[in-house]
């Protein structure tokens, strides 16, 4: 699988390039700053995109930026945002193009490398990978009244994983419930949610996530 | 008003008369006091008067600001700024000795008693009119008076017509004094009004010394706030994971499970530790705040909370960091008193740059009654943009809604162009 890197310390381009290599990913590019990011992906067109959100020049959020001008280029393009800290803003910013192929981790989940492998394979195959933070701030925001109020706990569990970006297998295994109690637990959310239901695991995702993000 | 039609002659408008009379009658109310003044000052010398040294300063003082509001509508129409130092909250004795020994003070006095003076010079004109047309109606014998101030008799009709001339001549000077006089009784109030440049540099003085010790105060306790956190937390941290990375290299060899055990324990310390520094950065400098500047901080900000915000902003450029943060952090705080004590189901924060002012309004629907009590929340944030020379406007009347307004002075730099819009 052929990924860039994006990430302008030393020490960490290193440590990823060096961690993705061991997982059978082929490092094309490696680059430090936006303006060669802009030019790699479109140039490259990868597999996966690893990229920090604040790169130089401007140390701003010139990484973001790149990975949603590059999908605005080619739609779909799979890019996993890695940031020192986590914004709804960004998530949302990421998630706008409703494509799925998206990804935006806090730095520190480098360091479960299992799952963090899992997160950017996810992201290759079209899938979603949202930071727990993200989540939790989404499903605490809306706590308070509306239909989310009606989920059981063992729902809201399983919805928080869904919007994570697990698959049914992953989120069985993680809750120690079978495939098929998941399934069911989904169909509930979907139908307390008022979601139309849907067999395609990520299109789900994104069906959840849009939830989250849009009604308010 | 400050639109009132003014001829470029001089000559009054039915407006500008109006306020004129407003002044005259402002005068005449100082001298009023002037029983009051003497009085409390008597008292004063007895050692009971300080109340009514109080009552008499305070009230002298209401009548010198509505004085200083009104001459601004009369030419030259600038405004005329008190400056008198700030009352302390409480003590008889401090707020009477802060009144006495305020320069301020003996300046209003000044003004209260010269108003006689004063009220004299503007009733030049009138008192010139009165007696011309007096005159001019024994003349024309529509009034009998048998003589001229008893200086002159007249014998015949014929001789009452002479007397038209001095009507005419007092006539014609009552009105080229009229602007004259006008003009006298402004200046000489205003000049009485306006603050020494002595006494306004004072007051800026003491207002920039206490701003600058709040501005200490503040930023030494947030560094020793961090100072606290990162000893506490990160700095400890790093230490256990010294002491597990450690332990686990010691056993790998004879207990690989237990090392096993240690090392997850060292990866769960430093996620730890990165999660207290991430929140100690929010709290110094929030990161999105340096990527997306105040409107993108601030709606990322309003993402988070649990109400619905509406954030609008025509920001043309970014004001200066230090400001940008400053407004960041009140904004954030008015956010959480909303969420804590308005019960509100919805606010509203606008921001703009107007006049080079950075104004900002928060809003909410809530039940109102928030107050700068001296300690809350409210009052550190006036103090913080207190620093700016920025203010804060509470309006919130009980049963709500609540508006707050900031204002800090500011200059925008020019826009920033982000990466995204010079390579779509």
């Amino acid at each position: 699988m052929r990924v860039v890197i994006a990430e302008d310390l030393a020490l960490l381009r290193e440590g990823l390039i060096r961690l993705l290599q061991a997982h059978d990913f082929t490092v094309v590019a490696a680059l430090d700053n936006g303006p060669d990011l802009q030019t790699a992906l479109t140039h490259h067109k990868p597999d996966v995109a690893v990229v920090d959100v604040r790169l130089p020049p401007t140390f701003t959020d010139e990484g973001l930026q790149a990975a949603i001008a590059a999908r605005t280029q080619i739609p779909g393009l799979p890019i996993l945002v890695l940031s020192q800290h986590v914004e709804q803003l960004y998530a949302r910013e990421l998630l706008s193009d409703d494509t799925g192929g998206v990804g935006y981790l806090l730095k520190d989940r480098v360091f479960d490398i299992g799952q963090f492998i899992e997160a950017v394979r996810r992201v290759a195959a079209g899938g979603t990978a949202m930071d727990p933070a993200v989540i939790s701030q989404l499903l605490a925001r809306q706590d308070r009244s509306g239909p989310l109020a009606q989920l059981t706990p063992r729902e809201r569990e399983v919805l928080a994983e869904m919007a994570e970006g697990r698959s049914n297998s992953a989120i069985a295994g993680r809750l120690y419930i079978t495939e098929k109690a998941v399934s069911k637990h989904i169909n509930n959310i979907f139908t307390k949610l008022n979601l139309p239901p849907s067999s395609d695991d990520s299109r789900r995702v994104l069906a959840v996530l849009a939830y989250l993000n849009g009604s308010q | 008003m400050a639109t009132a039609p003014h001829h470029r002659t001089g000559r009054p408008t039915p407006t500008t008369l109006a306020y004129l009379f407003l002044l005259l009658s402002q005068n005449i109310a100082a001298l009023l006091l002037l029983p009051l003044v003497i009085a409390s000052a008597l008292l004063t010398l007895v050692w009971i008067g300080l109340p009514f040294v109080i009552l008499t300063g305070t009230l002298l003082r209401t009548l010198a600001n509505s004085q200083r509001r009104t001459l601004p509508h009369l030419p030259p129409r600038t405004p005329v700024p008190a400056a008198y130092r700030p009352l302390p909250p409480t003590g008889i004795n401090r707020r009477a000795l802060t009144i006495i020994t305020d320069p301020a003070t003996w300046k209003d006095l000044l003004w209260l008693i010269s108003g006689a003076l004063n009220l004299l010079v503007a009733a030049i004109p009138a008192a010139l009119l009165a007696h011309g047309t007096y005159q001019a109606l024994y003349a024309l014998a529509l009034i009998p008076d048998p003589s001229f101030y008893g200086t002159y008799q007249p014998t015949g009709p014929a001789e009452r017509l002479i007397l038209l001339a001095p009507a005419a001549l007092l006539i014609l000077l009552a009105y080229l004094l009229t602007i004259p006089a006008i003009t006298l009784y402004t200046t000489f109030n205003r000049f009485l009004l306006q603050p020494t440049e002595k006494s306004r540099l004072t007051a800026r003085v003491a207002h920039l010394a206490t701003s600058r010790a709040n501005t200490i105060d503040t930023q030494a306790s947030e560094i020793r706030r961090i100072e606290r956190d990162l000893h506490d937390g990160a700095q400890a941290r790093l230490v256990a994971l010294g002491m597990n990375l450690g332990m686990a290299e010691q056993l790998i060899d004879h207990d690989p499970d237990t090392a096993r055990t240690m090392l997850a324990e060292a990866r769960e310390t430093t996620r730890r530790a990165l999660t207290e520094l991430r929140d100690l950065v929010r709290g110094i400098h929030p990161p999105v705040l340096v990527e997306r500047g105040l409107h993108g901080a601030v709606q990322a900000l309003a993402l988070t909370h649990h109400l619905p915000i509406t954030v609008t902003s025509t920001l043309p450029g970014r004001p200066p960091d230090p400001v940008e943060s400053a407004a960041y952090f009140a904004i954030a705080e008015l956010l959480t008193n909303t969420a804590k004590h308005s019960e509100a189901t919805q606010a509203w924060i606008r921001i703009n740059h107007g006049q080079e002012r950075l104004v900002i309004t928060v809003a909410d629907n809530g039940r109102g009654g928030a107050d700068a009590a001296p300690g809350s929340g409210l009052t550190g944030i006036r103090k913080r943009l207190d620093t700016f020379d920025g203010t804060m406007n509470i309006t919130s009347p009980t049963s709500g809604p609540t508006i707050v307004t900031l204002e800090i002075p500011c200059a925008l730099s020019s826009p920033k162009t982000s990466p995204s819009s010079e390579k779509a």
